[in-house]
């Protein structure tokens, strides 16, 4: 089953790519902006202008342009960026594990924490727990992320400075790149005082980017598990005889993971796609800024390749999700 | 008694050197800055990140002083203009090394400078040479003389050429780099300077390090690293936890902190920028230069800078800023007086009921950092002396495009100052050569001939006296014709930790870090 079911899906993937790729290539220009104008700047004169208009492709017809795109696509040429002149794919390939590896760290944080804490108020509902933890969530949902990243940063890295405030790694630590996540590559070059430096580095950045799905989760288990809680096959499960640890973690709360899981899914791609903020405060090498940097300056190629790397990512986010699906609950066949 | 007074002597020279501490090697300088750098070929570089960066590796022939805009010898010992002002012949250093142990020769400047003006050069096509007008672009022909004499043939004479050479977009880099790494060579740069080049992890960290082989007095520190810092309030409390020794460009609200708090050493300087509102001379409205003095008077300045600039600024009153040469001071500014505003309004019969168009940029500048309030407060000093202005804004492509073309009536501008030179901002934005639409530089559209015949006089001059008194002139024109009212020079500021010492700051901001050294 779930084999032809990926394969549709993978298609369905290349389908959902054409549509973004094209409707981010008219989308970008029809933002007023001139790139060759942004890149020259005031004193170009028009021949100038012109002339670099003609080296970029931008005097030919959109039809042209956009297959002149695809075809370098399938290639595996991303094109070069007109504001650094540097490939696409080398400047995006870094900055993407770099936020790759602060989402999935922000996503772990927001995942037990939001859980736990979900689980635990639905347990204790109406006590004072309770109360607490959804307030804190409420808190947490509203907060604005750059508040509280300058606010974590002036407690914790200057009035009490324990936690590193920027990069990813202090410098001269740097383990040789294997996965490109450097929380990982330390620790498979062995280097334990690294692994840990560059574990401090991550957790002020990852916590505030968690903030946020932390208290979506955690307000999505409460309710998922507050409906469970009193059904027939946790009443039996006590009735058994059971341990309440067992009722609640295996009985309970294995069947209001669905919704759970869902946002869970929903919330990595938005990760992915929004700690343009945290990125910003803590000086975090990642694609956010590359993104809004490159869109200021009407960097086309550059804006389309990112574009199209989230759609994959987040298509592929959904399709796992729908695979978790399965294994969580064998009620869900699919066709 | 003789033997008494000398070692006085002796204690009163050496007291003040052993009070500031000796210089010592060392140490690694780390300068939290705004954003990353985005080409470090200079020669394609347009954007101050990139040029802090790459002049610590790359030098030019000719370079500005530490702390001031006058011309000295940097890779040329020495240099002079034919009698008939076309060619300029550059006798250059011996003994110096590129960073990848290429010699430095006349070859190689041949190749850095006809890259950037010859076609049929092979490194052509690896740049955009986006601003060669404000470098090479009077260059016809590069020469070589001998190993070590170089000759620049202009189109005609052009004094103005020598600063040109030393601004950032004139450096010199290895032959064999620039072959090697063709258009990638703005990500692997090879120069002469005190620094090397070592790596870029992109919008994170440049890290550099002493050249030893640095033909001059080399560099004190081990190594510097650029950090890239987008948030200013963060690089502000970098700075205050000690995780960097600088921190540029904070916002006027954390300068008067840092200053306040006293812990970090702090050095202004008023730049060489020049922040202006340029009348569109040809609108039949501005016509009458009476209704542009009116303008003139109409606006305070010192308001201005009080709340927009935090006092970060100095009122301007001719088009470019004292800190350069030829600066007329004898003129005698415009004052805040919305009732002579009125006076001269009235004489020039303005249609009071009448609404004039007003640009406000749509990005920020440090001579504009809040273009949209500027706007604002300029629109209610224009009300009040009974001119009634609507803010236009539009995006900043279309903005240098519209207004190049003169469709606006009143559009706000500024200039960083380039090679700070007179003729860069008197010929090059007021000229009538640069008034031509499509794609004027002079959006004020004036077309004064005495105005511009003394610009052009000035260029084929090169005796900086007779120049002075020609600009001096033209100042006076301007002033009196008045197309623009200049409004600031903005300050830059420098932040750094006391650990610090030597830390230059030229007017424009950019300088070599080879003398600065740190305290263990």
């Amino acid at each position: 089953m779930p084999l032809g079911y990926i394969s549709r899906r993978l298609f369905h993937l290349l389908l959902i790519m054409v549509g973004v790729s094209v409707l981010v290539f008219l989308m970008l220009r029809m933002i007023p902006g001139d790139p060759a104008r942004l890149l020259l700047g005031e004193l170009a004169s028009p021949d100038e202008l012109a002339r670099l208009r003609t080296q970029l492709g931008l005097d030919q017809s959109y039809l042209t342009q956009y297959a002149i795109y695809v075809k370098n696509l399938l290639l595996g040429d991303f094109g070069k960026s007109v504001r650094t002149g540097a490939p696409i794919a080398n400047e995006i390939g870094v900055r993407l594990l770099a936020t790759i590896e602060l989402s999935l760290a922000a996503m772990v944080i927001a995942t037990l924490f939001g859980i736990a804490a979900g689980v635990v108020s639905s347990v204790k509902q109406y006590t004072l727990l309770d109360y607490g933890s959804m307030f804190l969530a409420l808190i947490g949902v509203s907060m604005p992320i750059f508040w509280l990243g300058l606010m974590l940063i002036y407690l914790l890295s200057v009035k009490f400075p324990i936690l590193p405030m920027m990069g990813r790694i202090t410098m001269g630590l740097e383990a040789p790149p294997v996965t490109g996540l450097v929380v990982i590559d330390t620790l498979i070059a062995g280097q334990l005082g690294a692994f840990w430096d560059s574990l401090q580095h991550l957790f002020l950045p990852s916590f505030t980017l968690a903030t946020i799905p932390m208290a979506i989760i955690a307000r999505i288990t409460r309710s998922s598990m507050l409906e469970v809680l009193n059904k027939d096959y946790v009443r039996t499960a006590r009735a058994k005889g059971l341990n309440e640890v067992i009722v609640i973690l295996r009985h309970a709360l294995r069947n209001a993971f669905l919704p759970v899981v869902t946002v869970l899914g929903l919330n990595f791609g938005l990760l992915l796609g929004g700690a343009v903020l945290t990125e910003t405060i803590f000086s975090w090498p990642g694609l956010g800024r590359y993104v809004v940097d490159s869109l200021m300056s009407r960097d086309y190629a550059a804006v389309q390749s990112c574009i199209l790397i989230f759609a994959v990512v987040m298509a592929l986010i959904n399709l796992v999700v729908d695979l978790v699906y399965v294994v969580l609950d064998p009620r869900i066949r699919v066709q | 008694m003789r033997k008494w007074a000398i070692l006085i002597m002796l204690a009163l020279i050496v007291w003040p050197a052993l009070a500031a501490g000796q210089a010592v090697t060392g140490g690694t300088l780390i300068w939290g800055r705004g954003g990353d750098s985005v080409s470090l070929d200079l020669a394609n570089a347009t954007d101050g990140e990139s040029i802090k960066a790459g002049i610590q590796v790359l030098e030019n022939l000719v370079i500005f002083g530490k702390n001031s805009m006058d011309v000295e010898p940097q890779l040329a010992e020495s240099w002079k203009v034919s009698d008939d002002g076309l060619t300029w012949t550059f006798k250059l250093r011996k003994g110096v090394k590129f960073h990848d142990g290429t010699p430095f020769n006349a070859k190689a400047v041949y190749d850095s400078f006809a890259r950037v003006i010859d076609k049929n050069h092979p490194f052509y096509s690896f740049g955009k040479w986006k601003y060669v007008n404000m470098s090479l672009g009077m260059v016809n022909e590069v020469k070589i003389i001998d190993d070590y004499t170089i000759a620049l043939v202009t189109q005609k004479p052009y004094a103005p050429l020598l600063n040109n050479l030393a601004l950032w977009l004139c450096p010199i880099l290895s032959p064999k780099a620039m072959e090697q790494y063709k258009d990638q060579i703005g990500l692997n740069p090879v120069g002469t300077g005190p620094f090397k080049f070592v790596k870029w992890v992109k919008d994170d960290q440049i890290i550099l390090e002493r050249n030893n082989d640095y033909w001059g007095e080399k560099a004190k520190l081990d190594r510097i690293i650029l950090k890239s810092i987008p948030e200013p309030s963060a690089r502000l409390m970098a700075l205050q936890s000690g995780t960097v020794d600088i921190a540029d460009d904070l916002d006027p609200d954390s300068i008067n902190l840092v200053k306040k708090e006293g812990k970090h050493a702090i050095i202004e300087r008023p730049s060489i920028n020049v922040g202006y509102l340029a009348m569109n001379t040809e609108k039949p409205a501005l016509k009458d230069p009476r209704v542009r003095q009116a303008i003139n008077h109409a606006i305070d300045k010192a308001t201005l800078i009080k709340t927009i600039f935090q006092g970060l600024a100095i009122p301007a009153k001719n088009p470019f800023a004292p800190s350069i040469w030829g600066y007329n001071d004898s003129i005698k500014e415009y004052e805040y007086s919305p009732e002579k505003a009125k006076k001269l309004l009235a004489e020039a019969k303005f249609d009071m009921n009448m609404e004039l168009e007003l640009w406000a940029m749509p990005v920020s500048r440090a001579y504009m950092p809040d273009p949209v309030k500027t706007a604002e407060l300029i629109q209610a000093y224009l009300a009040a002396a009974g001119i009634k202005a609507k803010i236009v804004r539009q995006e900043w492509g279309a903005y240098i495009e519209k207004t190049s073309n003169g469709l606006h009536d009143m559009c706000m501008f500024g200039w960083l100052g380039g090679n700070a030179d007179p003729d860069n901002f008197l010929y090059g934005l007021l000229s009538a050569d640069m008034a031509k639409t499509p794609g004027a530089a002079n959006v004020a559209l004036w077309k004064n001939a005495e105005y511009t015949e003394i610009c052009l006089k000035a260029q084929k001059i090169f005796d900086k006296g007779e120049r002075t008194k020609l600009y001096m002139k033209a100042q006076e024109i301007f002033h009196a014709d008045a197309p623009w009212v200049p409004l600031v020079h903005s300050t830059v500021v420098r932040c750094y930790s006391k650990k610090l010492h030597d830390v230059p700051l030229r007017p424009n901001g950019l300088n070599s870090f080879q003398m600065v050294w740190k305290e263990k």
